[in-house]
């Protein structure tokens, strides 16, 4: 284990000091790459390691840091599955990152600064799952949030990468102010390592639990993306590099799944019935307001990351069942819940990640993420199209691809909190399935529009048409950057009966999921026990193939007529086609944002300009409806005019007069003599 | 063993063979109780023999995806039919998935014909990709509650297991539960395969259509095996509601007696149910497109009612 650790703390300084030293040239673009899927494939073997072995690994430096117990490293199975989930996402990033990195135009992005940032955010994350005392996981935490800052304003030139920056910035920082009052509850002036809290949390009182609860739920949710702390998410996701997207989206925000889980089931060892009602039905409303307001949106990048709200609110539907569950006595759904949940998380990575890094493609070769200048993609960058399909079927929970087989197993682990005693908690876990299946079907609607629209029919504007200074195939490494991706999602589709008996290991030491795991036959069919069902997604593949393969043989053998002639399209006898006709991004989620108007609220502005001499005559039209999420405006805009407010105080105090400063000094050291004074000292 | 699985082939056969006629049924009783002589309920059989020997016209806009995606909706529902309970309560592919893999199955189809709409680029194509999608979306939480209110009484969502625990205990199939379950599947079954008052099958007016509008692109043999597995969903959703709510007459055992039943229970049933469409075709007319989520919106109440009166009244 000791040598995988070093290797991986190696590679990713590597990274880091070869994008300091060679900067944009090539080699610093494929040192740095390699330094970072180095590290990332260390990652993985690491925390499988520990999963498989089940012998924790341990490492830790006081002398590193003297105060507050100093460095403190070590790594469970818990521990061990996020590291691993971080490189899954992290290796292929890295390998597409060389070659998409590589067509900034000169001076738009400082290469030195994102390979260096880049290295260090993903070396800052895999040790946050490595903290085994407070202080190394928040000192951890911060490089995370600060890293991540600096790759999202990677672009600056762009409109809107500073507000985003500026965003993502405020709101990770509120989410750690909550973490840190959490951790100075917990710790309540004793030892601040893991395995001490474990044991004195304990003691503390059930008011004071719920209260460290909260502030850790909302300080994680805040990373992770729920709703309505997700405002950050559709801003800062979209505006990093698309690499760094695809980390943020798919590996990122599960590290808020990871404290919650720590700080909730293992150091806090779980909470009554409303902590798991909380989280179940803040996760249930993420992820169905989340798909609804991704369906809405046109940019592509953008889309993506509001799908990522709704697939970090699936993750918490599995998390709030099984905490629900665990109190409520029932360790084997509740353990079932959150293998889900994990396999949901892992899945969320493999094909969240393949699709950024798809979008990234079509950025790269339109310079465009508005869909509705897109289209016939397909044509053009075929590969980036197969890709971006396998992405968008198994993000849609079609099987028999990964999508569908964890939220398979969440629909499964929610039956039996349908007959649970307490009418108004079977209730919830009812309205959470209701809610979890309106998901995936509108999830399967936003990435029919998000493929359909990209890379189908005819090229809507000049930047999609396929001539030669525009729309391409991708670079080869960002080729097999997906096609990595692609190849995990297959794995992690058509072998379930591997993985879940790897995640009962990962969740074995957390509390309420107890032993009393449903017992897991290897084999082909993933089978639950008595009471649940079964499903292979293995043997369904195999059964679609062998009727696509059947089919064609059958019709031959029919002696059916295969002629085909390509042609002009009927569409029912029009004349002439023109992109302009077709369906459009906007055209296409119309319907349902008619039939959830009550949530979008679309602002209308209707313009005509009529004739002088006759109102019967309109000389133009023109018509804008804009959705803004009114909740955020309810939410956020209170706050900000209140820190406006403040802060314009504040400023009194900056008053530019050198008199002032000196006597701010003097006052400050009187104030400090008296309170030394005041103690004795 | 071996038995079983031939019993599988046989029931696919079967299926495909009795999917056209059944289609070909609903429109002729249609007609007649519209006091119209109607065509001839074999019309879908010439349908698809002429269908399969005509040349492929393509769309110069369209990609592979047009060519692959009839190929996987017939598939997905061939392989939807592998899944569910016909003829016999046999099954020996129960342990390949359950209800919600078949609804899943189902999608996939649904995902890649509502790609294929979109695909020549047509305006109506869109359309109907469009539309077909938002009502797949609103229809899915009905679906996933009406199983699990099934669900709840066998307690697995396995086909199998439910069409046995309503075999041991008949009471259940006469529950509050059941009998809501089974009226809001009734119901999305009406909006998934087509049929008044959600989209009408007999429509050639381009602005009303959903279905029609997605395929329009599409002839000879792709037009034929689309055509086909729309027929074959139909049948899939009619012999789900009469199989897991009325599951007597499926043959229990192997020999050819309690086989010839079992498909004799399949066809009465698949007749009264395709009655019970035909008569609400004949006295609904359309829904608006808008008004169709309230629709759905009263079918998920009943789903919700069916999953709470079965914890309720236990």
């Amino acid at each position: 284990m000791q040598p995988i650790f070093l290797l991986l703390i190696f590679s990713y300084c590597f990274g880091a000091l070869m994008a300091l030293l060679f900067g944009a040239s090539a080699l610093g673009r494929v040192l740095a790459g390699t330094g970072a899927a180095v590290g990332a494939g260390a990652g993985i073997l690491l925390g499988a390691g520990v999963i498989v072995s089940g012998a924790p690994f341990q490492w830790s430096a006081p002398g590193l840091l003297p105060t507050a117990g100093g460095l403190a490293l070590g790594l469970d199975a818990l521990g061990g599955f996020f590291l691993a989930l971080i490189g899954v996402g992290a290796l292929p990033a890295a390998i597409y990152g060389v070659g998409y990195s590589a067509a900034y135009a000169p001076g738009s992005v400082s290469l030195r600064q994102l390979g260096v940032m880049f290295n260090l955010f993903l070396l800052t994350m895999s040790l946050v799952t490595f903290a085994d005392n407070v202080l190394t996981f928040l000192l951890m935490w911060e490089g995370m949030s600060l890293t991540s800052y600096f790759l999202v304003v990677s672009e600056p030139g762009q409109p809107g990468t500073v507000r985003a920056g500026v965003w993502y910035a405020a709101m990770t920082h509120a989410g750690l102010a909550l973490l840190l009052a959490a951790f100075v509850l917990l710790i309540n002036g004793g030892s601040s390592a893991f395995a001490d809290l474990r044991v004195t949390a304990g003691e503390i009182t059930p008011g004071l639990r719920g209260a460290i609860f909260l502030l850790a739920f909302f300080g994680f949710g805040s990373k992770a993306g729920l709703i309505p702390l997700h405002v950050w998410l559709p801003r800062a996701h979209p505006a990093a590099p698309s690499h760094v997207s695809a980390l943020m989206s798919g590996v990122m925000i599960k590290m808020g799944v990871y404290g919650l889980l720590r700080v909730g089931l293992d150091l806090l060892g779980g909470g009554p019935t409303w902590w798991g009602a909380l989280v179940l039905a803040v996760g249930a409303a993420s992820a169905l307001l989340g798909i609804l307001f991704a369906l809405m949106e046109n940019d592509l990048k953008r889309l993506l990351a509001y799908s990522s709200v709704e697939n970090i609110g699936i993750v918490f539907i599995g998390v709030g069942a099984a905490m629900l569950f665990g109190a409520k006595g029932l360790p084997a759904a509740a353990g079932l819940a959150l293998i889900a949940a994990l396999y949901h998380a892992l899945n969320h990575t493999a094909f969240k990640g393949l699709l950024f890094l798809g979008a990234g493609a079509v950025l790269h070769a339109t310079h465009t993420r508005d869909m509705n200048r897109m289209g016939g993609l397909i044509r053009t960058m075929p590969r980036t199209a197969f890709f971006f399909l396998i992405g968008s079927l198994a993000i849609a929970g079609i099987p028999p691809l990964n999508g569908f087989v964890s939220e398979w197993l969440l629909f499964q682990s929610l039956l039996p909190g349908v007959g649970l005693a307490q009418p108004i908690v079977a209730a919830l876990v009812t309205l959470a399935i209701g809610m979890l299946a309106l998901t995936s079907g509108l999830a399967a609607a936003g990435f029919v529009k998000a493929f359909g629209i990209t890379f189908l029919a005819i090229p809507r504007s000049p930047e999609a048409a396929p001539t030669r200074q525009s729309s391409h195939e991708a670079a080869p490494s960002m080729q097999w950057g997906m096609g990595l991706l692609v190849a995990s999602c297959l794995l992690l589709a058509l072998t379930p009966t591997w993985i879940v008996p790897g995640l009962a290991r990962v969740i074995a030491g957390l509390a309420g999921v107890g032993d009393a795991l449903p017992s897991f036959t290897l084999g082909l069919s993933l089978h639950l026990g008595d009471g649940f069902a079964d499903v292979s997604p293995l043997l369904a593949a195999l059964g679609l193939l062998v009727v696509l393969g059947l089919a064609p043989g059958a019709m031959a053998l029919a002696r059916v007529n295969r002629s085909l002639r390509v042609s002009d399209s009927w569409g029912c006898g029009r004349v002439d086609q023109t992109p302009r006709m077709e369906y459009t991004a906007t055209s296409f989620a119309e319907p349902l944002r008619r039939v959830f108007a009550e949530l979008y609220r679309p602002t209308k502005e209707l313009t005509i300009d009529f004739h002088p001499e006759s109102r019967y005559f309109v000389q133009s039209i023109e018509y804008r409806s804009e959705i803004r999420g009114w909740f955020e405006e309810i939410l956020y805009l209170p706050v900000i005019s209140a820190i406006q407010w403040l802060s314009r105080y504040v400023r009194l105090l900056q008053s530019g007069s050198l008199h002032g400063y000196v006597s701010y000094l003097f006052v400050v050291l009187i104030l400090l003599l008296a309170t030394i004074l005041w103690s004795g000292g | 063993m071996i038995i079983s699985y031939l019993l599988v082939l046989f029931k696919i056969l079967l299926a495909l063979l009795l999917a056209p006629g059944l289609v070909g049924y609903v429109r002729w009783l249609k007609a007649r109780l519209q006091n119209r002589r109607g065509a001839p309920p074999w019309l879908p059989y010439y349908e698809l023999s002429k269908l399969f020997g005509k040349e492929v016209v393509m769309s110069n806009n369209a990609s592979w995806l047009f060519r692959v995606a009839p190929y996987i909706v017939f598939a997905s529902a061939v392989a939807v039919t592998l899944l569910i309970p016909l003829i016999a309560t046999d099954m020996p592919f129960d342990r390949v998935g359950d209800l919600l893999l078949v609804v899943y199955l189902l999608l996939l189809g649904t995902f890649f014909l509502a790609l294929a709409g979109l695909d020549p680029g047509t305006a109506f194509g869109g359309m109907g990709a469009s539309r077909e999608m938002t009502v797949a979306a609103i229809a899915e939480p009905t679906i996933a509650l009406a199983i699990f209110g099934l669900a709840l009484g066998a307690g697995s969502t396995n086909l199998g297991r439910i069409v046995s625990a309503t075999l041991a205990e008949p009471g259940v199939a006469i529950s509050p539960g059941h009998l809501l379950a089974f009226v809001a599947l009734f119901i999305v079954t009406l909006a998934e395969t087509g049929r008044l008052p959600v989209d009408n099958p007999a429509t050639h007016l381009e602005l009303t259509m959903i279905h029609e509008a997605m395929v329009l692109e599409y002839s000879g043999r792709y037009l034929a095996l689309i055509e086909w597995a729309s027929w074959l969903k139909l049948l899939i959703f009619f012999a789900l509601l009469a199989n897991l709510f009325v599951p007597w007459g499926l043959a229990a055992s192997h020999s050819p007696a309690a086989l010839a039943l079992g498909v004799i229970a399949l066809v009465v049933k698949l007749a009264v149910l395709g009655a019970v469409v035909a008569i609400a075709e004949t006295r609904v007319a359309k829904l608006r497109l808008f008004r169709v989520p309230e629709l759905l919106s009263v079918s998920f109440v009943l789903a919700l009612l069916a999953v709470t009166s079965s914890f309720l009244l236990k």
